[in-house]
């Protein structure tokens, strides 16, 4: 546990629940509308769509692109080592759905927009009272965990 | 698309007043003395009293943010001048900071109130101290408690705590997509710092070269420092009047010829639907929807410039150019100089004036259209102005005209 890097955890609530700890198996999960099957995300009690409550975790196949990025030089924290990078991708089952996200596993240089990446989790332990939370970070789709 | 403007009630409305306090880095004042002398000096400006004021509203109001991102609230404001309204608000969910000043016009259109003080006031610069933006950034002195909640859940997990970086995305994105480049954004650093070596309210005066700005270090790719607004103390004023209360003020009427309030895709900075504009799309089309000038009317230009790249964006949106040609509208810089076809900025904006937070637009712009401006003041003599403020998922921007 000593060697995870700072990171400010979520706060976990009934309707993120999901989200946060769905790479416990491996696998990214978005709120979904078991009506129409669009994903909603940040999560949310209906679907915009059709208004429905009928919403359940589903799994996505946890590729990703590059929609756009950054390599991060400040220092906005301590415990935080710059550079690093934060991008946005998009989720390519439903690619109106984004995620915040840092990149890893890839040198920065070689980090581009439309770039194919894949999802790897980042699991943190947390203390005894509060459920272990799994951080979805992507990594090039070629690459290997 | 004929314009029905009896319906348009931000057209019943003037600004009558300016004001603004004492700016600078860490001036260890206290905010609401600060916010008090720009809303005197506003009142004063209008040739009002205090017994005059009916209404006032803010912004952020009372809301959580970081320390010294808001010097005071409405209530603090409205009893320390001992005001008696018929209308007073403030939020954070709004257009922007403008919002606060369109909503005042609302309440004024509205019969609720004649003329309506708005106030902005921040000391972010004092707030943070000797200790740098770590101590302000959310979960400060916290580690390991803090929990992310709110918008932040989202992007502090990920090391994106500032809007640096959200809006260092949107900048790549333009990059990508529409070939712009450093060179190009520089232009809105270089051309702030040429007006604010005029303004004496200004916190960085002397020269800075394209060389300087290359030298600087990179903040978030593609953003350099210069790129990024520097944290202030200050505070603004504006007084919003009904126009039939307006006639015999002080100053020539400006008239609010049209605002832009809209927000047609997802509220949020990274589930917009084009990554490679914001909301300022909705707001500065909207604008235009409210009014029969065009972008070719408008005299000078007053846009956020909290990062460098929101000023270009805003360029787009407000179609001063086509989407995607901001970067070769603002090539040379000679299109935004205070002797240009737009001059953009004339007090030095943000990034050398200051991080007023959007209410220095405003002031610069009635600044203009009153030929206060004195050695930065534009040569053709201006008669429309627009001011514009505000990024990611909030974004306002109001038209005004010197009668």
């Amino acid at each position: 546990m000593s060697e995870l890097p700072f990171r400010i955890l979520p706060q976990i609530t009934d309707l993120n629940r999901n989200f946060w700890t769905s790479g416990s198996d491996g696998k990214l999960r978005f709120l979904c509308c078991n009506q129409c099957g669009y994903f909603v995300h940040p999560p949310a009690p209906i679907c915009p769509r059709d208004l429905s409550k009928d919403l359940s975790a589903q799994p996505v196949s946890g590729s990703a692109t590059v929609a756009t990025f950054t390599i991060n030089h400040q220092a906005w924290m301590p415990g935080i080592d710059a550079p690093y990078v934060v991008a946005i991708v998009e989720i390519d089952d439903q690619p109106s759905v984004r995620l915040t996200t840092n990149i890893v596993n890839c040198a920065a240089e070689d980090i581009a927009i439309g770039m194919k990446v894949r999802v790897v989790f980042e699991h943190r332990p947390t203390p005894a009272d509060q459920e272990d939370i799994w951080i979805p970070l992507f990594q090039p789709a070629t690459g290997t965990s | 698309m004929s314009l029905d403007v009896a319906d348009q009630i931000e057209k019943r409305t003037c600004i009558t007043g300016i004001g603004q306090s004492e700016i600078g880095r860490r001036l260890y004042r206290n905010p609401l003395e600060l916010t008090l002398d720009a809303c005197i000096a506003a009142i004063k400006d209008a040739g009002l009293t205090t017994k005059d004021i009916d209404g006032i509203s803010s912004y952020p109001g009372m809301a959580p943010t970081p320390a010294g991102f808001s010097g005071a609230h409405v209530t603090e404001v409205h009893d320390a001048l001992r005001l008696e309204v018929g209308w007073f608000g403030s939020g954070i969910e709004t257009s922007g900071q403008l919002g606060s000043v369109i909503n005042a016009c609302l309440a004024v259109g509205a019969g609720l109130a004649n003329h309506v003080l708005c106030f902005r006031s921040v000391w972010e610069a004092s707030a943070q101290g000797d200790k740098g933006r770590k101590a302000a950034m959310p979960g400060a002195g916290h580690a390991g408690e803090y929990r992310a909640s709110g918008i932040m859940e989202w992007t502090l997990p990920f090391y994106a705590p500032s809007a640096a970086i959200w809006i260092a995305m949107f900048a790549q994105r333009h990059f990508h997509q529409y070939g712009t480049t450093r060179e190009q954004l520089a232009q809105i650093a270089l051309n702030a710092r040429r007006n604010a070596a005029l303004n004496p309210a200004a916190i960085y005066r002397e020269p800075m070269s394209m060389d300087d700005y290359f030298a600087a270090r990179i903040i978030s790719t593609p953003f350099c420092l210069y790129d990024c607004d520097v944290p202030a103390d200050g505070a603004t004023a504006v007084i919003v009047s009904r126009r039939e209360r307006a006639t015999d003020l002080r100053k020539p009427l400006i008239r609010v010829e049209a605002v832009g309030t809209a927000l047609r895709g997802r509220p949020s900075w990274d589930q917009f639907d084009d990554l490679s504009t914001m909301a300022n799309r909705d707001a500065g089309a909207h604008l235009w929807t409210r009014t029969e000038l065009k972008p070719s009317d408008v005299d000078v230009a007053e846009i956020y410039d909290g990062f460098s790249f929101l000023t270009l964006s805003w360029l787009e949106a407000l179609g001063f150019c086509e989407v995607g040609e901001g970067g070769p509208f603002l090539e040379g810089g000679t299109r935004i100089a205070r002797d240009g076809e737009l001059p953009l900025n004339t007090n030095g904006g943000q990034l050398s004036g200051g991080r007023l937070h959007g209410y220095g637009f405003l002031h610069e712009a009635c600044t203009q259209l009153w030929h206060e401006g004195g050695e930065r003041q534009i040569p053709k003599p201006p008669q429309v102005a627009v001011a514009a403020a505000g990024g990611g998922n909030t974004c306002g921007c109001m038209l005004l005209v010197r009668e």
